[in-house]
């Protein structure tokens, strides 16, 4: 059993339409129901809902607060490698861009940390390319291995694994995982990953069962919005979260926003998403699901992200590099996609705390996962 | 708007009301409110009937094709033994569905989740769809679906109380998360209270002893088969809630102008 079935009896054209047919009376319907599901959910992302979008803020923002309080998760991204067997169209390491790779060695990674320590940081997310043969399952093994010891929590996303690959990385200390489908148009799926182990659409979509079935503690799911219609791509991530929440009950969920930016010499966004429209996007998940993380990237920029924590986010990176090596080893090595927000972790801390917002740079511990093991 | 059917490991069923048969003042009586309430499920108690006889006086007054049988487990006390009685029941009813119930204690009769769990699984790998009788407990409940039970059976509060729908936080936890069909079962005591399991999106109920302990048990038979249809119907219907009025607080969209 897996999430295919599903995913198979919903056609996008169906859902597209569906979404752009609701009205203003399935917002304010939608917005007055105790327990909302996902055809007010569809309503909540229609254009319908644009003048709706304060009343959805406000309500976003409460629930959110019930929750989780007022506290916000911090993490960085370290990127070990910039080596990739993929052709992406949007990505700054895809394999046809002529770039210098660059994987990072143990002591690499430990100079890298050593900085990232110093900020503060407790959570840190590793991100590589998919190179099976030099940044494969051994070489995140040894990584989480070396730097285990530094950080409490330690997040990926990398290239989809087996689940077998899962298990056995769970059990050296990996915390969550975090694998975005970038689109669930099956067809521009393949035209933006023409080549690679990546184009194989079904086995990116199963990708979360796997990691269900090998029993991680949090998943992180989310669409490339600039692909394509970005309502019918949040739909399908809305219907992908409520199948895993009732699967696999014993994980945590959380959503990611990435907007296409600019990277070198690659494709510009075919759809454009406007800060309104992801403002909406994100109250529409918190107005569906109340316990979901919510988490937004130094993509955004720092007017953005200063707003968007009170609307429903509950986990920002801060002072993040997209380049192996980024913080210290070889800082001028090639980004993987520009950064808009350029703060310092601790200005960021100061922002959230100006705001009333404790940053909270631990909450997980080592000896957690280690029981596990 | 036809109402949506309720399936149930493979077999459908247009009556979202499940009946007990204990407690009537007469095998007749049981029969007539029976076919009054549209019930298509019925539980028995496998230690209230005589299997070997056929003539046996509860047995025969359920002879109606619209009636499937739910054995129960009741009077077991361990899965053990509720592995046992369900091996029995199968062969003396010629069907392979059983309610699991195991309450070793007789004076509440609260289920005993451990027990059952236990139970649940054994009977699941033997090939029996198990319906399970449990405290309205939400993990207990996805324990229960990933050993295979056919549906789940979280009780609205202490079985024959009458008191209603007291765990409606976590019956509302259940149903939000289900995977198998959810049904109220224990402490429905009035057709509002059926109604409100059905409105709040339980797939269905199963009383007993408000029908059996009414003044007249035919007529109120038919009252809660009427307000289970009416709750159904509002499920799906959607209700409209009540307003939430939002905090007035400054404008948290302004920077986007």
């Amino acid at each position: 059993m897996s999430f295919r079935p599903i995913f198979d009896a919903h056609l996008w054209d169906d859902v597209k339409a569906s979404i752009y047919a609701k009205t203003a009376a399935d917002v304010e319907f939608a917005l007055r129901a105790p327990k909302r599901t996902l055809e007010d959910f569809k309503a909540l992302i229609s254009p319908a809902a644009a003048p709706y979008l304060e009343q959805m803020a406000q309500l976003s923002h409460q629930l959110t607060r019930k929750r989780f309080g007022n506290t916000v998760q911090l993490y960085v991204p370290l990127y070990l490698s910039n080596e990739c067997q993929n052709i992406c169209t949007y990505c700054g390491f895809s394999l046809d861009n002529k770039i210098r790779r660059r994987t990072l060695s143990g002591v690499e990674m430990l100079q890298e940390a050593a900085v990232l320590k110093d900020w503060g940081y407790e959570h840190v997310l590793l991100v590589t390319g998919e190179a099976n043969q030099t940044v494969g399952v051994d070489y995140l093994r040894k990584a989480i291995q070396v730097l285990r010891v530094h950080f409490a929590q330690i997040s990926m996303e990398v290239q989809p694994l087996d689940e077998p690959d899962y298990e056995l990385l769970i059990a050296e200390g990996l915390h969550a995982v975090l694998v975005y489908q970038e689109t669930y148009h099956q067809q521009d799926y393949k035209k933006h990953h023409p080549k690679g182990k990546k184009s194989n659409f079904y086995y990116r979509l199963e990708t979360p069962d796997r990691l269900g079935q090998a029993g991680v503690h949090k998943m992180g799911l989310g669409v490339l919005f600039g692909l394509e219609d970005w309502r019918t791509d949040s739909f399908f991530t809305a219907l992908h979260l409520d199948y895993l929440e009732r699967t696999y009950w014993q994980t945590k969920y959380s959503l990611s926003f990435p907007r296409l930016r600019p990277a070198e010499g690659l494709l510009q966004p075919k759809v454009e998403m406007t800060d309104r429209e992801l403002v909406q996007l994100i109250c529409a998940y918190r107005l569906l699901n109340e316990e979901v993380e919510l988490s937004i990237s130094t993509r955004e920029t720092p007017t953005f992200r200063d707003h968007i924590v009170r609307l429903g986010i509950t986990s920002v990176s801060a002072g993040s590099k997209t380049n192996p090596g980024g913080y210290i080893v070889e800082p001028e090595s090639l980004e993987q996609f520009e950064i808009s927000d350029e703060r310092s972790p601790q200005e960021i801390a100061a922002m959230l705390r100006r705001q009333g917002y404790e940053p909270v740079w631990k909450d997980w511990d080592a000896a957690l996962t280690a029981l596990s093991r | 708007m036809t109402p949506q059917p309720l399936c149930i490991a493979g077999r459908t069923f247009s009556s979202r009301l499940f009946t007990g048969t204990g407690k009537f003042s007469s095998a007749e009586l049981m029969e007539e409110a029976l076919l009054a309430s549209g019930s298509e499920l019925v539980t028995v108690a496998l230690k209230r009937v005589d299997v070997a006889d056929t003539q046996d006086d509860i047995l025969r007054h359920l002879a109606h094709p619209q009636f499937n049988l739910l054995p129960n487990t009741s009077g077991v006390r361990t899965a053990r033994e509720a592995v046992f009685a369900a091996q029995l029941a199968r062969e003396a009813l010629e069907t392979n569905w059983i309610k699991l119930e195991i309450h070793p204690d007789p004076k509440y009769l609260l289920p005993d989740p451990v027990e059952t769990l236990r139970a649940a699984e054994e009977l699941a790998k033997l090939g029996f769809v198990v319906l399970p009788y449990i405290h309205a407990d939400p993990v207990l409940c996805k324990r229960l679906e990933e050993v295979g039970v056919a549906a789940v059976m979280p009780l609205g509060s202490p079985i024959g109380s009458n008191k209603g729908l007291l765990t409606k936080e976590f019956l509302e936890i259940i149903i939000g998360q289900s995977r198998v069909p959810v049904v109220v079962d224990a402490g429905i005591g009035a057709p509002s209270h059926a109604a409100a399991a059905l409105e709040m999106g339980a797939d269905a109920v199963l009383v007993n002893t408000a029908i059996a302990v009414a003044g007249q048990p035919v007529q109120m038979a038919q009252a809660f088969r009427l307000a289970v249809e009416a709750g159904r119907m509002a499920y799906e219907a959607r209700l409209a809630a009540p307003v939430a009025h939002a905090e007035a607080s400054s404008p948290l969209t302004a920077f986007l102008d």
